[in-house]
């Protein structure tokens, strides 16, 4: 199958590593991964920090990026959700039904990983070997805007080697929330203190979740009281081939 | 068309506004004591509620149908206020309309004075701590004695609600044990010199103290869980009985009511009645349901109908859901921003995530641009609110609304026209990674200017790798990337790479 890459604004600027494993992933899989080099990004960050004005040229380049694709895919539960959720509202509200039409039929072909994996590829078993012992955050927007359930526990299951522990609280939220991370840093950082002692309660080596951000939030306070606990993309770890010959 | 839109708001803004968000959390968050208090109280109420609203098999079903039924009745607003208003009146009782809490404030003044009486019993009730009755009646000369337990908690506390159902939250039992025994004896009956901290004597010593409060008050005021428009009927739903004993005993009643407050038939009630205990207090029905239409013989009744900023929030099409709410507080008991700061912080007396969409709306969303953002938009208030209100929406809807601080505006743009064309951002990029140079030890950022100091106060930023993605994608993929599926070269291709 023919797959469009949506990196996301995110993983192209800091940690690219989370796109290269999810191209990794799906070429192993024998897909072809096409790279619309005209992306940058959904507009989820302008939507939620209340700019829709400054959003929609991101939104009529993204639809346009995107159209000619049949199944496009990102690794971030967050920006599908935002291309889900928020692209054809946010034309509709401008009065352009034209793009409105043109977003929701974009969003209806874009999945998230998980999703397309599970959904759109039928497979659990990716061929992954990574043998550590891995806890998992659900992320929000996973959770809550794309419903993907336990399609990320059942591809983490079917990975050789892994020790899969549950996170207890799992669906309280990180405390990331885009912009609420800086504008209301104090709060944010009291529910970040409750996430890592999850995390670490698990003796975990490894928080792995399927969104970047939420990662980026989870992981910068885990380094910062250097705990010694990793955080990974679930692509990373599906893509990994850890002590296979 | 029968709904009145864009009416002006005309409402005092005193008990809707406080300190901004962020300033009111922080000392919030740094008090050890409130969050255990709240984590406990959230965390076992959450349970209660998941535990019985999983037994209803056709929650979905129901909360889709409390929706539907708030939309159609405020769709038809005005008629169906009218018609509460003539079927009251048909009963002997007898209608005012307040436009804001001023005039409400003194419509109710007005009718205590006409009794003579000098004090009132009151049943817990938002829309009176809305409009500040209580401090409007103490400047008329007049005590307003609070019946609920938590309520009583508050006022003896000289202290604000800090929750629409449990308004005490913030408080252990040991704080109101020494309340109670500071403060009961100037009011009326002391507490018993040797009052422990255990839940039946506080309740005890409560139950005393309010028995001669309802005994010699002849004036009552309460608010309502609902009203019925077809026969004038009005509804408290509460679980201590005192609500009831106020309702009851006292010659005149008065009751207090938002305007959205409203359903049309006694029918629409039974879903109400089911949505509404079970996602507050987590029981299966509530103890005390309590219903009354018109005046009863010897009795006189009074029914203040508020609107307090109400229509102005009818007329925006994206915000008026947020009119459905029933109260039941459970978007505050699931809220991961209410279990950390309590609701003092959100400076209103609709706290939580609820209060973040309702109190801007109500004095205008420049009056609380810090509320729409004390959200980290997780979405569980949606989840469990049993008349789905989008609150995650209408919270990204009401920031376009705030007004913006300069510094982030021009960040906001100047990222806008960066992302704006695929030239300019791979640009930015190589900019960000440039950043590698702020990078310290471990490949990890550990100090930023502000704004994002907020960030890196308390987290580490990684520096941007050295090869970017698209780097990546051209030395393992080539450049440009293909924009037709390449010609089939035999056998299946995998491992394109
Ligand atoms: S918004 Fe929904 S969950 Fe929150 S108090 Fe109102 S009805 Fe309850």
């Amino acid at each position: 199958m023919r797959i469009a890459l949506f990196l996301t604004c995110l993983v192209d600027a800091v940690v690219p590593a989370a796109g290269r494993a999810t191209v990794e992933v799906l070429e192993r899989l024998g897909h072809e991964v096409v790279f619309p080099p005209g992306q940058t990004c959904c507009g989820q960050m302008h939507v939620n920090t209340g700019y829709p004005a400054e959003a929609l040229p991101l939104v009529r380049r993204h639809v346009e990026t995107f159209e000619p694709y049949e199944v496009v895919v990102a690794p971030s539960g967050s920006c599908v959700g935002s291309v889900r959720h928020q692209h054809a509202a946010l034309a509709r509200a401008a009065g352009d039904a034209e793009l409105a039409a043109r977003a929701a039929a974009v969003a209806a072909r874009t999945y998230e990983l998980s999703e397309l994996l599970v959904d759109v590829l039928g497979l659990t078993d990716v061929g992954a070997s990574y043998p550590h012992r891995v806890t998992y955050h659900p992320t929000c927007h996973s959770l809550r805007l794309l419903r993907v359930g336990d399609r990320p526990l059942r591809l983490l299951r079917a990975v050789r080697g892994l020790d899969l522990v549950e996170l207890p609280g799992a669906e309280e939220c990180c405390g990331f929330g885009g912009t609420f991370a800086v504008k209301n840093a104090d709060t944010s950082t009291a529910m970040l203190a409750d996430k890592m002692r999850a995390v670490l309660d698990t003796r975990a080596e490894v928080c792995a979740a399927g969104d970047s951000s939420c990662l980026l939030h989870i992981g910068g306070g885990l380094s910062r009281l250097r705990t010694g606990v990793r955080t990974v993309h679930l692509a990373e770890i599906l893509a990994s081939r850890e002590g296979v010959a | 068309m029968s709904t009145f839109l864009g009416l002006p708001r005309a409402v005092d803004t005193s008990q809707l506004r406080g300190r901004p968000f962020p300033e009111a959390a922080r000392a919030a968050v740094a008090d050890p004591q409130l969050r255990r208090n709240l984590g406990d109280a959230t965390a076992t109420i959450r349970a209660k509620r998941a535990r019985v609203v999983g037994e209803v098999p056709d929650w979905e079903s129901l909360r889709a149908a409390g929706a539907a039924i708030k939309d159609h009745t405020l769709a038809n607003l005005d008629s169906l206020l009218l018609q509460l208003e003539a079927a009251v009146t048909a009963r002997g009782g007898t209608v005012h309309w307040a436009r804001d809490s001023a005039e409400a404030n003194r419509i109710v003044t007005e009718l205590v004075r006409a009794t003579g009486a000098d004090e009132v019993v009151k049943v817990k009730s938002m829309a009176t701590q809305e409009i500040g009755l209580n401090e409007a009646l103490e400047a008329a000369g007049i005590a307003a004695w609070e019946t609920d337990l938590a309520e009583l908690i508050v006022q003896l506390g000289h202290d604000k609600p800090s929750h629409i159902l449990v308004p005490a939250i913030h408080r252990n039992r040991a704080e109101i044990r020494e309340i109670f025994l500071r403060e009961m004896g100037a009011v009326g009956l002391p507490a018993p010199a040797d009052l422990t901290d255990s839940p039946p004597a506080l309740a005890e010593a409560a139950r005393r103290h309010l028995r001669q409060k309802f005994l010699s008050a002849r004036v009552a005021i309460s608010g309502a869980n609902f009203a019925v428009a077809a026969t004038g009927t009005l509804s408290v739903v509460e679980s201590e009985g005192n609500g009831r004993m106020c309702l009851t005993l006292p010659p005149t009643l008065i009751t207090v009511m938002g305007i959205e407050k409203l359903v049309p038939t006694w029918q629409d009630l039974e879903v109400f009645l089911q949505l509404l205990p079970r996602s507050s207090t987590g029981e299966r029905m509530n103890p005390y349901t309590s219903m009354w239409s018109g005046a009863v013989e010897g009795q006189d009744f009074h029914l203040v109908l508020l609107d307090n900023g109400r229509t102005a929030v009818l007329g925006d099409p994206s915000g008026r859901s947020a009119l459905r709410c029933i109260r039941c507080s459970a978007c505050l008991n699931v809220c991961p921003v209410y279990e950390r700061t309590g609701g003092h912080a959100y400076g209103s007396v609709y706290p939580g995530p609820i209060g973040a969409v309702l109190s801007p709306q109500l004095t205008g969303p420049e009056l609380n641009a810090t509320l729409p953002y004390a959200s980290s938009l997780c979405g569980a208030c949606y989840d469990v609110c049993p008349v789905a209100i989008d609150i995650p929406t209408m919270l990204v809807h009401l920031r376009a609304q705030v007004p913006h601080p300069a510094p982030e505006r021009a960040v906001m743009r100047a990222a806008a026209y960066a992302m704006g064309s695929p030239r300019r951002w791979a640009a930015t990029r190589s900019a960000s990674r440039a950043g590698r140079l702020l990078g310290g030890r471990r490949g990890r950022i550990r100090s930023l200017p502000p704004p994002l100091s907020g960030w890196t106060a308390s987290r580490d930023l990684p520096v941007p790798p050295a090869e970017g993605f698209r780097d990546w994608w051209t030395r393992t993929h080539g450049s440009p990337p293909p924009a037709t599926p390449p010609p089939a070269a035999g056998g299946d291709g995998a491992g394109a790479a």
